[in-house]
């Protein structure tokens, strides 16, 4: 019937009748309407700042910025101008995110994986940690970490230390930080061969297993040569590279590297809130594998982390991706609450005082707005090139 | 828009003020919830001018951050909010500033245990800030001028910044010396931190309205002279029925027994009796909030009118 019609149709059908040109057009008026709105509530807000005097445009982000930020990844004091407190602000965000996806992968897989465990104790004591910090709000467990746990450790001159290279106090965490000298390019280099090393090693096992079926043991190897090889070149070029030990001086220590406590206290309740939610990703993905699988993995000879590493886990994958990243994107953007207790982030240090100092809300908020669109849309490209892949391997 | 803040501002009843989220002296809730304080004051007064009614005032708590926006958008009628007048929040904000009510200076608060007797000996400190204020780029160019380093833990509210303080997450805590006289007695133990002498900056802190608005702009403006010159010609609160019918020229005009003086205003010519009247004379403003009978106890200094070796001046009423 539907052939009999569509023939019929075509031949007397009025042009404003047709599917086709009628999808068309209401996607190009729906378009332009948009277009239009956008254009009117703009044009709207500029004219109407230029009626009240408010200077508007992007050239503020060429002036001498004239305040200093607690942490940053590049180069920075308060001679540089504002465009370089969006980098700084930026790049403290983009750390605390990669830092807490990968941190809450990890121990969010132990905990899911541990929450189907059939020891009694580990299941539950998993369960009591997804239920307890999945349901408390993540700015009270920030305020927790920040002001309750890390505002308690001693001051300066009472830190807690280890060998008297390592010190722990209110103001942060101080460790020795590697001084590069000459010739550490060498070392740096090493590194790259031994990666190169490992990797044309696991190609060639995974060629002799599918040939002969023999195993062989990677690790400790693999290990071995990440770790002797750079060693090697180390000491034949002469130790190029010190440690500079943190040492208090006055009011503080100085030297070493610093891992200030505000990013502590946001990578910990960051992971630990994301961890809970991943956990149960990571549950629900591996209960979706059908109990055969297991049989059959069983059936086959394979040991408890075998069949989960080899059968279970590679196949739940394609179940946990998605959700998974819409918990990557919810961290990310969870981490502007960093404001709350000072860690110097996008939302703070860009949206906060340069905000405050120049007073151009529309343009700065319309950068970090995009930041955060930026952020998420190559973070769920990535997973689902990532996904696409496995889904396509396993089938 | 663009005219007519005095006529919506009639027509709802009320003056919307923007206030601090809380500062002891300037504006901060008492138990009972009332507003209190200088600048909770000042939009008292404003509300007494054009209203007749000092109650009729509709605060918001506004941070450092959100002040501008605020005002800007037109959230309200009249930031009264602890802020500093500079050049580029006058010039490019589309904001007017209308006169100063308290002249403040930057300085620095330190625990006693600390040792520190002068700003000097700051080098290397940890220094709590509150976030979005002027004080960020003073604390910047004194550490920058004197060859000094420091960190800066950048807080959003006061509160947050005197914990991180008390906790010891800084060395020193940086704001106007208003501020810090006011802070320093939220402590848990006042007694063991102290205010060091320098002061490192101007910091004239005033009322602020939207650009394009003259009639408003001359109303806040004119406000907070009428209250300065009641102080100077001796008006206040208790007295100022009895002196309606001073001779003093100056007296009548300022409270309306000289006709024609609040038609310039657009306000009735009791505006500044009202003022008076309702909320008092400058001086009683800041006896009562921050000064030596208040908790915060601040000397007038520059605050002290221009008669008494201070800065506060308004021109002339006629």
């Amino acid at each position: 019937m539907d052939i009999q019609n569509k023939g019929q149709d075509k031949a007397k059908t009025k042009i404003w009748n047709d599917p086709a040109v009628r999808s068309v057009f209401f996607q190009v008026l729906a378009v332009g309407a948009v277009v239009a709105f956008f254009l009117y509530i703009i044009n709207n807000a500029l004219t109407n700042m230029e009626q009240r005097g408010i200077t508007t445009g992007f050239a503020f982000l060429g002036d001498q910025a004239g305040f200093g930020i607690l942490q940053s990844l590049i180069e920075y004091d308060e001679t540089h101008s504002f465009g370089r407190t969006f980098f700084v602000g930026l790049l403290n965000t983009v750390l605390v995110a990669v830092l807490g996806i990968i941190l809450a992968t990890i121990l969010g897989f132990f905990i899911g994986i541990g929450r189907l465990s059939h020891n009694w104790l580990i299941s539950k004591l998993a369960t009591t940690y997804i239920e307890t910090f999945r349901n408390i709000p993540l700015l009270l467990q920030i305020f927790f970490w920040y002001f309750a746990v890390l505002q308690g450790l001693p001051s300066p001159r009472n830190s807690m230390s280890i060998g008297e290279s390592v010190f722990f106090n209110i103001r942060g965490l101080y460790l020795p930080g590697p001084v590069y000298e000459d010739g550490f390019g060498a070392v740096a280099f090493a590194i790259v061969v031994a990666i190169g090393i490992i990797i044309g090693l696991v190609r060639f096992e995974r060629k002799r297993q599918r040939e002969t079926g023999k195993t062989f043991p990677l690790f400790l190897p693999s290990v071995g040569i990440l770790c002797g090889l750079p060693l090697i070149v180390y000491f034949l070029a002469g130790s190029p590279m010190h440690w500079d030990y943190p040492v208090l001086t006055g009011f503080n220590f100085k030297g070493g590297l610093t891992i200030i406590p505000e990013l502590i206290a946001l990578l910990i309740a960051l992971t630990v809130y994301t961890a809970a939610f991943i956990a149960e990703v990571v549950r629900s993905g591996i209960e979706a594998i059908p109990r055969g699988q297991s049989e059959a993995a069983n059936a086959l000879g394979l040991s408890n982390g075998q069949r989960l590493r080899l059968v279970i886990i590679p196949q739940a994958m394609r179940v946990i991706i998605p959700p998974m990243t819409n918990q990557y994107l919810n961290l990310t953007k969870n981490s502007s609450l960093a404001t709350a207790i000072g860690y110097p982030d996008l939302v703070s240090v860009f949206m906060g005082t340069t905000l405050n100092q120049t007073g151009q809300a529309i343009e700065i908020i319309f950068m970090t707005m995009a930041v955060y669109l930026f952020l998420s849309l190559s973070t769920s490209a990535l997973m689902n090139w990532y996904n696409s892949r496995i889904a396509l391997v396993e089938r | 828009m663009a005219d007519g803040t005095l006529d919506a501002v009639k027509k709802k009843g009320f003056v919307q003020c923007g206030v601090s989220t809380g500062l002891p002296g300037f504006s901060n809730p008492d138990d009972k919830g009332n507003w209190m304080g200088l600048d909770v004051d000042l939009c008292r007064a404003v509300a007494a001018a054009t209203l007749g009614d000092a109650s009729k005032v509709k605060y918001i708590p506004l941070t450092a951050k959100e002040r501008f926006t605020a005002l800007q958008s037109g959230e309200i009628d009249l930031l009264s909010r602890n802020t500093t007048w500079t050049l580029t929040r006058d010039g490019s904000l589309g904001l007017n500033f209308a006169g100063v009510n308290y002249y403040d200076g930057q300085g620095f608060l330190v625990s006693k245990d600390l040792g520190v007797k002068s700003a000097k000996e700051l080098d290397g400190a940890a220094v709590c800030i509150q976030a979005g204020t002027t004080t960020e780029l003073n604390l910047a160019d004194y550490f920058r001028e004197f060859g000094m380093k420091y960190q800066p833990v950048v807080f959003d509210t006061s509160d947050q910044t005197v914990k991180g303080f008390e906790a010891g997450r800084c060395d020193v805590l940086t704001s106007d010396q208003s501020q810090l006289y006011a802070l320093r007695i939220q402590l848990s133990n006042p007694d063991k931190a102290m205010v060091l002498p320098e002061v490192i900056s101007k910091e004239p802190l005033g009322p602020v309205v939207r650009q394009g608005d003259d009639q408003w702009f001359n109303i806040v403006k004119w406000s907070l002279f009428a209250a300065i010159t009641a102080e100077e010609l001796g008006v206040s609160s208790d007295n100022v029925d009895k002196m309606k019918s001073s001779t003093n020229p100056n007296v009548q005009r300022l409270l309306g027994a000289e006709a024609g003086q609040g038609k310039n205003l657009g306000l009735d010519d009791t505006w500044a009796f009202n003022i008076v009247k309702q909320v008092g004379n400058y001086g009683e403003m800041f006896e009562r909030n921050v000064g030596k009978s208040s908790p915060l106890g601040i000397e007038r200094g520059l605050n002290a009118l221009w008669t008494k070796g201070g800065l506060q001046y308004a021109p002339p009423i006629r």
